[in-house]
């Protein structure tokens, strides 16, 4: 083992040199680094690797006496996943290595095939790991990123509006899944208890598909609702999503829907004792024009 | 022994449950409640469960079954005041509670049971008549 880190820092700035030039346009990308940013990067790893072979051999990368060059590596792949660098152009930056190891191998240790077929196993041992950690670094930062996108967006898309006092909407954008629904739950109850609330109605227009299961969250919702003594109207139902309903045999038969949220938000008011008037004809049609478009729908 | 008071108002029986709930509580709450609705002739019992912070199983059949055995004893039962995240346990549990009225606030209960909201859940015949 020593040998192979004998050699890498003998032979240190060629080795270098060529690992700079092999990487070719692939990962020099002169929009995302600068030129001496990357010469930095790579004198660092060269310098961090010859420590850790110090210690141990590359198969054992986890253990104490690689943590300089783990972490580093780790900041790298890290900050490259957050710049916009492609999985290959990450990879690259440690893979290239390899050609100037070899030849750099081949060159102080001709002189035995033994000794130099051991030396290049090891090199390819060291760079394997070391790319692995690159791609698990890189992998980790995007997951990590794609998580914190969903969270946003849960949190984005949930929110509660007064439409009256005493009546709630809360416009469902999105496919409703477990997460979600718990958070629009609590969302909704909250609300419900600060405003004193007695109607919420929950708009699905923005919901693609209504299956089993979401209609499961929102019967959980609403029941949740009614032991908190508010009532939950279900709008905008479009027609396939009412036939769906039919044909998949969901129970919505306690629950009020309505076709749109206009047609929720007037049998809400009509049921809290309001109604709408134009003030023009207030008294002489005030019978005739309240809750005029509801009354055609009550049963 | 600890128990929670069943208060008289006019026809009503107004429980106000601030202790945490156990399940020996729990059945002493139930024989008084009926023991008074017999004793009073109250026709209508508000559960008020605003501090309640826990439930479990046991109590949520609890405020279902004094629900139930005040109706058989002619009274109405309110339960008002339920916090999100015991409401959310409860249909978590499965227990939505079928026969059980519930309000926001006591105020609102009060006019339920009164009748004044009546038909409110259900329906909106009186109120568009009020109206």
């Amino acid at each position: 083992m020593s040998d192979l880190a004998e050699i890498i820092s003998r032979n240190e700035d060629q080795i270098r040199a060529e690992w700079i030039r092999d990487m070719g346009t692939s990962v020099q990308r002169a929009d995302l680094m600068s030129k001496t940013e990357l010469n930095e990067q790579c004198k660092t790893l060269l310098g961090g690797v010859v420590q850790g072979m110090k210690s141990s051999a590359p198969s054992d990368i986890k253990t104490a006496g690689w943590t300089t060059v783990r972490e580093f590596l780790e900041g790298i792949s890290a900050s490259r996943a957050r710049q916009g660098f492609s999985p290959t152009e990450v990879a690259n930056f440690v893979l290239s290595l390899k050609p100037p190891l070899f030849i750099a191998v081949r060159h102080d240790l001709n002189k035995s095939q033994d000794k130099m077929f051991d030396t290049l196993r090891d090199a390819t041992d060291l760079v394997d790991a070391l790319a692995l950690l690159t791609m698990e670094a890189y992998i980790a930062t995007r997951e990590e990123l794609i998580h914190r996108q969903q969270q946003e967006l849960m949190e984005l898309s949930t929110p509660v509006v007064k439409l009256w006092d005493g009546i709630l909407a809360l416009p469902i954008i999105g496919t409703l899944d477990s997460a979600r629904t718990q958070v629009v739950m609590e969302n909704l109850l909250q609300t419900v208890v600060a405003t004193n609330s007695r109607f919420a109605i929950i708009d699905i227009t923005g919901v693609p598909t209504v299956d089993t299961l979401v209609a499961q969250h929102l019967l959980k919702t609403i029941t949740a609702a009614r032991l908190m003594g508010a009532e939950c109207i279900i709008s905008g139902v479009r027609p396939q999503i009412a036939q769906t309903i039919v044909h998949l045999g969901i129970n919505l038969e306690d629950v009020m829907t309505r076709a749109n949220l206009s047609d929720a938000f007037g049998l809400a008011l009509q049921m809290s004792g309001r109604a709408v008037v134009r003030k023009t004809a207030a008294t002489a049609e005030s019978k005739g024009i309240l809750a005029g478009p509801m009354t055609k729908q009550e049963k | 022994m600890e128990r929670i008071p069943v208060l008289r108002m006019g026809s009503l029986l107004l429980i106000t449950i601030q202790v945490d709930m156990h399940d020996k509580l729990a059945l002493q709450l139930q024989d008084d409640v009926t023991n008074r609705i017999a004793e009073w002739g109250s026709k209508g019992v508000l559960i008020d469960i605003s501090s309640l912070e826990i439930v479990d199983s046991f109590i949520g059949r609890m405020l279902a079954n004094i629900a139930s055995m005040s109706r058989v004893l002619g009274a109405e039962t309110v339960v008002v005041g339920m916090q999100p995240a015991v409401a959310i346990t409860l249909v978590e549990l499965g227990m939505s509670l079928p026969g059980v009225r519930t309000a926001l606030s006591v105020e609102a209960g009060m006019e339920l049971l009164y009748g004044v909201g009546a038909g409110f859940r259900t329906g909106s015949e009186d109120e568009r008549d009020e109206a």
